[in-house]
């Protein structure tokens, strides 16, 4: 099944070489790095975690989004998301593989790493962190390799692969809460300590993972006119707007419990974030371009005649992502950290190398996909279900 | 062909036997893990929880502060005027009093308190929060209450960092050795890529001797076991109204001040 990767057009094998050109550069940013240190970043000793940490974070949710596709097939039986579950897997896997690659490009240390497994440490987060995400690692292999390979051989999928996809369910949702536990049990950082912590991270996962998963499809439909079906996009895209409305309302809770109880330390945060404090305000355009964006989104999504419009649909999942994007992966790390322990305004923005290695580690990610998928494509075109190519 | 073959075989057992001979048994001893004992001194000094009340009363002059900071810094091969600011590495240093108290600052406050300096360090937390989160026990709590760094063990994931509410943690962003002005050959330099911290000089203890600051301060930071109801510091916790930074958030912190 494996050779599928390795027979495809000009155009398939230009995008993997131009992948394989965004890896090369970035790593001899990783290697500037490795030699000098984390000195080549705009982290601190205020600002210690940054756009690694923050990436990270946001595809864990990414993974975890998968199980939007497996709970209706799986636990509702329905089947308009039978052919396109192994691509959500497939999906889940490279996400995991991207959020391993920003933990390890920020370690200060990683020939270290395995002293997470030599001394394991059940008191630290962090150890939990690493056993969930790689065993939705392994799971999501297993699930989505089996059964497709099964396709490819014309039999019926194995009974072991739909245990493990019922198992497969709490885990995607653990993934994400250990996560959330990673940032709200630490006293002294108000802006995380947060009860419904995991639940925003939950609820934004679950509608800017679909959301991709919907682009990447459509993207795929135009490249090989594999359809994955109008009702099946049209479903998932009621998912991601319900989700998207969660998002938003726990977004809101935080902000009312912040700023009614009227406590500074609740509030500086957001101050920072929206208007700027003590002077500071790296991130205000972003932030008020996430709440522009993350209104239009809805207004977008919220509407059945705009949502089931295909044109409309597209724009308004770029807006979604952009929108969950900026709170997850770029205000809520950075913004955890400021103000600092001395309630002092030290600012952080990524500096070239970061984005270099960062960008690295997303075609990393572009390129396990890109071949996941191409696997998934060849055989489903073997059994039919895309028309051959002329 | 098969006789050179031989014979070339043969001279590589000979060199390999004749070589491994000769070497010493520490050579090949030296891969294996050493199951050393180690043997306490008897002059170490031993407590439950060390701890440290700062006067700050008694610290009057910017010479006070820099006398203190100085007799840390200089033995514990602390790297000095690193360029970029924002990735210094500290063990002890000041801070004003409305920053390293931000709970206790109000718009009221006397000017003399307000921008008076402290000395801030790494609290020796009874609850530590960087302890909690490390996921390779590099960093831990002694059984004295000292919370200690392996450098050795530090993946540099900087978790304790972001759980430390006090600040007191720094990250080896680049390599210090070049910015050690005095090497202090006794206590182990640090690498790029992990953390470090103020360790209440337990190498000092362990020679029956006071930690640096401590000894430097002419009586301003008192040192002692604080669950030894006979010690000096137990008898000033008893005497003044102390205040420790941040003690709503149950980390219940060892370093005590007196303002």
């Amino acid at each position: 099944m494996l050779e599928k990767a390795f027979y495809g057009d000009k155009k398939y094998w230009s995008w993997v070489i131009f992948l394989l050109i965004l890896i090369g550069i970035g790593s001899i940013a990783y290697i500037t790095q490795l030699r000098n240190g984390l000195m080549v970043t705009g982290m601190g000793r205020d600002v210690s975690w940054g756009f690694y940490i923050a990436q990270f974070t946001y595809f864990v949710g990414v993974a975890a989004s998968a199980v939007m596709v497996v709970i209706p097939l799986y636990l509702h039986n329905y089947k308009k998301f039978e052919e396109i579950v192994t691509f959500a897997e497939f999906m889940a896997v490279a996400s995991v593989i991207i959020c391993l690659c920003f933990i390890i490009v920020d370690l200060g240390q990683p020939q270290r790493l395995f002293n997470v497994l030599l001394h394991p440490t059940p008191h630290s987060i962090l150890f939990y962190d690493m056993i969930v995400l790689n065993g939705y690692l392994l799971l999501n292999i297993l699930i989505s390799w089996n059964n497709l390979h099964a396709d490819y051989r014309r039999v019926p999928h194995p009974k072991w692969t739909k245990v493990l996809a019922y198992i497969s369910i709490p885990w995607a949702v653990s993934i994400h809460t250990v996560t959330a536990f990673l940032y709200q049990g630490l006293p002294g950082r108000h802006y995380w300590l947060t009860a419904i912590m995991a639940a925003r991270f939950l609820s934004s996962a679950f509608c800017s993972g679909p959301a991709i998963l919907v682009l990447l499809l459509l993207i795929l439909k135009k490249l090989t006119k594999f359809d994955p079906g109008k009702e099946a996009i049209q479903t998932l895209a009621k998912i991601i707007t319900y989700a998207m409305c969660i998002n938003v309302f726990l977004f809101l809770t935080e902000v009312f419990t912040s700023f009614y109880s009227n406590i500074p330390g609740h509030k500086a945060t957001f101050i920072y974030l929206f208007k700027g404090l003590q002077g500071h305000g790296n991130l205000i355009g972003w932030m008020w371009v996430m709440v522009v964006t993350g209104i239009a989104c809805l207004v977008i999504l919220i509407p059945s005649k705009f949502r089931n419009n295909p044109e409309l649909l597209v724009v308004g999942l770029i807006l979604l992502i952009l929108a969950t994007w900026i709170d997850k992966g770029l205000g809520l790390v950075v913004g955890g950290f400021i103000p600092n322990a001395f309630e002092k305004v030290i600012e952080y923005s990524p500096t070239v190398y970061e984005l270099l290695i960062a960008m690295m580690v997303y075609s990393i990610g572009l390129l396990v996909l890109t071949i996941l998928w191409k696997i998934g494509v060849g055989v489903k075109r073997e059994l039919g279900i895309i028309p051959k190519q002329n | 062909m098969d006789n050179k073959r031989r014979k070339i075989l043969k001279i590589a057992a000979a060199t390999a036997a004749v070589s491994f001979t000769g070497l010493p048994i520490e050579t090949f001893a030296s891969y294996l893990p050493k199951i050393g004992k180690y043997v306490r001194s008897d002059k170490e000094k031993k407590a439950k929880q060390w701890g440290m009340v700062i006067d700050t009363r008694k610290f009057k002059t910017k010479e006070d502060f820099e006398r203190v900071i100085k007799a840390c810094h200089s033995i514990h091969n602390v790297p000095e005027d690193i360029p970029n600011k924002k990735q210094e590495i500290k063990w002890i240093w000041e801070e004003e009093f409305s920053h390293a108290f931000p709970d206790q600052e109000n718009p009221f406050l006397a000017e003399r308190y307000e921008h008076k300096d402290v000395i801030v360090l790494c609290n020796h937390c009874q609850h530590p929060p960087c302890v909690r989160v490390c996921p390779t026990k590099a960093t831990f709590k002694r059984e004295d209450g000292i919370v200690m760094m392996d450098f050795h063990r530090c993946i540099g994931c900087r978790y304790c960092m972001a759980a430390c509410p006090y600040g007191s943690r720094s990250f080896n962003f680049r390599d210090p050795a070049p910015f050690v002005k005095h090497k202090n050959p006794k206590f182990p330099t640090r690498m790029r890529g992990v953390v470090e911290k103020c360790l209440f000089c337990y190498e000092r203890l362990e020679e029956g001797k006071l930690p640096a600051c401590v000894e430097a301060s002419n009586g301003a930071i008192i040192f002692g076991d604080i669950f030894d109801p006979n010690s000096e510091i137990s008898k000033v916790l008893r005497e003044n109204y102390t205040i420790v930074r941040k003690p709503e958030l149950g980390t219940e912190p060892c370093v005590f001040y007196i303002i």
